[in-house]
């Protein structure tokens, strides 16, 4: 047993239901979460990720497979005997207790004495820049204010893992933005292993150590954000984190034929016959007309999106490729005007059909 | 408001009137209680001056003293033991997964609301008489045992509407933080689910102070409850120490419901 691991899961199922309705929630899903790293299952709605974190908190029993904590079964233990902690998406702080009992609350039901209990609460509550509401209810705290409470409540038994299921999502832009970097800073401090979950890409990509990137109850790539964004294994990844255009080419040797005749180099690694590039909107370069290697579109639209321009550009064969170039005076391009786009080829992800 | 909508009753001939009758009916009888309970003369509907004589004369009434304190007693006793029930019975229907049976449960626990009254009298009378024989006591505890049953469904409803109305996530978020199953219950559930267990508390006690029936029939000698002691008193001279007696438990009634609503209506 690797002693670096934190949460280790096997071969989980989890089905709700029974006969023509059941749901396969978890579909064999097997992971390993390293101690003390920033993970994040990442997936659209109704994927699975709220039902993994449930069992490894122990809310919910696997139909079949094994959890382990630091290599100790817990599959069937209960959740108040599981040294992980979470913050609930809806935060579900008690309305009837302050906020240092709230965060007190964990190592009160640990036996630990009053006096512990109320300078661990004082030393977390300062951790998330709290201190000073402690004897507030929830109810008179704004909704960040809340979140931090609930943050602090999870953190202050000093859990072996943390699970956060989307904490974020109930904040408005300004304030996730500071959560994040406020998140990032409470993992690296406590050095406690998270486990965070979400469906924003972008959180994904810019908080975390690794990403688990689930479909319908599948675990389809596990990485880190390079990893996945540069080499994501399947149309699906490739899609869902960031913007990616999806061209049909077939290969002879290093050599792509697109669906437009044209031709670009790319490193095949082996593969043949039919398969689809997948190329990222900042891959692609617009250059004049007549540069060799260049490849024949018109400009089909141009939006402006602050510091970056986004073209659609269409090939002769009508297909279109979306483009993401700085927005400086050499990269102005009007509807109409006659192109050359570049495409790095040796960048591309080859994905097979 | 009302009247842009595309059906509003109170444009319908003679919803006024209606609406004033049935006020009257309601009410009327009450304010002639209340209005004659005030009466210095010594009928029910004559009026002879205004005093407080009645009120003094049912408070110095010995029967009317040990009918109180008994009233009383047996609805402290009955509202604890029948909150207690129901408080157990909501968290045994709602704090679970749906069980085969369940509708059948709630029907179980809801029976005293739809037996008639008199047939849960006359089983109780026949019942504890056998018990008596067996046992030789004869107590209040029968009176007690009675109305506790009753009440049961009166103090169920709140809890379990409220219980209703708290998702589990209170509770699961207690065993993420190491509450065992009893001190969830004791730190959290409970607390939160004080506002239904003092309403069902409530209705249970002023259930059980209104009770005639089932105490005329399971009642030993010299156990009237103030409604039996009322009951007794019309079979013969009725005098306005009745209107008074029927005023204060009016009052004391009104109080506890009023706190039953205010209590249902806070935080939800
Ligand atoms: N208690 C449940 N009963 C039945 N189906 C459920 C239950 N919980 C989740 N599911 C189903 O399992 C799937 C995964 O849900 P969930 O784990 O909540 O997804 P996510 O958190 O990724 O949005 C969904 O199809 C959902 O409808
Ligand atoms: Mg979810």
């Amino acid at each position: 047993m690797n002693q670096d691991i934190a949460v280790s899961a096997s071969r989980i199922v989890k089905t709700y239901g029974a006969g023509t309705s059941a749901v396969r929630a978890l579909d064999d899903v097997s992971i390993d979460i390293e101690k003390g790293e920033f993970f994040t299952l990442l997936g659209p709605s109704g994927c699975g990720k709220t039902t993994l974190l449930r069992c490894i908190a122990g809310f919910e029993t696997p139909t079949s497979g094994t959890i382990l904590l630091s290599g100790r079964d817990i599959t069937f233990t209960p959740p108040n005997e599981r040294p992980i902690n979470t913050v609930f998406q809806s935060y579900a702080l008690f309305p009837h207790l302050t906020v240092a009992q709230n965060v007190g609350f964990g190592l009160q039901m640990l036996g630990r004495p009053k006096s512990e209990v109320a300078e661990a609460a004082a030393r977390v509550l300062a951790l998330v820049r709290l201190d000073g509401f402690a004897n507030r209810l929830p109810q008179q705290l704004s909704g960040g204010q809340q979140q931090r409470v609930a943050l602090a409540r999870a953190l202050a038994p000093q859990p072996e893992v943390l699970l956060l299921d989307e904490p974020l999502s109930a904040l408005d832009l300004k304030l996730r933005k500071e959560m994040q970097s406020e998140l990032k800073r409470l993992q690296t401090e406590t050095g406690i292993t998270f486990i965070f979950v979400t469906h924003d890409q972008e959180e994904a990509l810019t908080m975390s150590n690794r990403i688990g990137v689930m479909s319908a109850g599948k675990l389809l790539q596990v990485g880190t954000p390079r990893d996945i964004y540069d080499r994501p294994v399947n149309r699906f990844v490739a899609d869902f984190i960031g913007e990616t255009n999806f061209v049909r080419a077939t290969l002879a040797g290093d050599q792509a034929t697109l669906g437009s005749g044209d031709t670009i180099v790319v490193d095949a690694k082996g593969a043949s016959g039919s398969v689809t590039l997948a190329v990222r909107p900042e891959q692609i370069r617009i250059a004049p007309r007549d540069r060799p290697g260049a490849i024949h579109a018109t400009v089909a639209e141009s939006t402006y999106f602050g510091t970056d321009m986004h073209y659609q550009l269409a090939l002769s064969d009508g297909t279109f490729l979306i483009a993401r170039l700085q927005a400086n005076a050499a990269n102005v391009y009007g509807n109409g005007d006659e192109v050359g786009v570049l495409i790095d080829g040796t960048a591309l992800q080859l994905l097979a059909e | 408001m009302g009247k842009n909508r595309a059906f509003d009753v109170t444009t319908l001939p003679g919803f006024t009137a209606i609406a004033i009758l049935a006020f009257v009916l309601l009410y009327a009888p009450i304010v002639t209680l209340v209005v004659y309970s005030f009466n210095g003369g010594n009928s029910v509907n004559l009026w002879g001056g205004f005093s407080l004589k009645w009120y003094k004369i049912a408070w110095e009434n010995e029967a009317v003293q040990g009918a109180a304190v008994r009233s009383l007693i047996i609805a402290v006793w009955a509202s604890v033991i029948a909150t207690s029930v129901a408080t157990l019975a909501a968290l045994g229907t709602t704090r679970r997964k749906r069980f085969r049976g369940q509708t059948f449960i709630y029907v179980m626990i809801n029976q005293p609301l739809m037996v008639p009254e008199i047939v849960t009298a006359v089983a109780l009378l026949i019942f504890f008489s056998s018990v008596k024989l067996a046992t030789g006591y004869s107590g209040l505890g029968y009176l007690i045992l009675a109305h506790s049953a009753f009440c049961v469904p009166f103090a169920y409803l709140p809890i379990r509407a409220r219980l209703e109305g708290m998702d589990t996530s209170m509770e699961i978020a207690a065993a993420d933080l190491y509450a065992t199953p009893w001190q969830t219950f004791r730190h959290i559930t409970l607390p939160l689910l004080m506002p239904g267990v003092l309403a069902g508390a409530m209705l249970a006690f002023v259930i059980s102070l209104d009770d005639v029936i089932i105490t005329e029939f399971v009642k030993s000698a010299g156990q009237d409850t103030l409604p039996t002691y009322m009951l007794g008193q019309l079979r013969r001279a009725l005098t306005p120490e009745v209107n008074a007696i029927s005023t204060a438990l009016l009052v004391l009634t009104v109080l506890i419901l009023t706190a039953f609503f205010i209590i249902t209506k806070k935080r939800g």
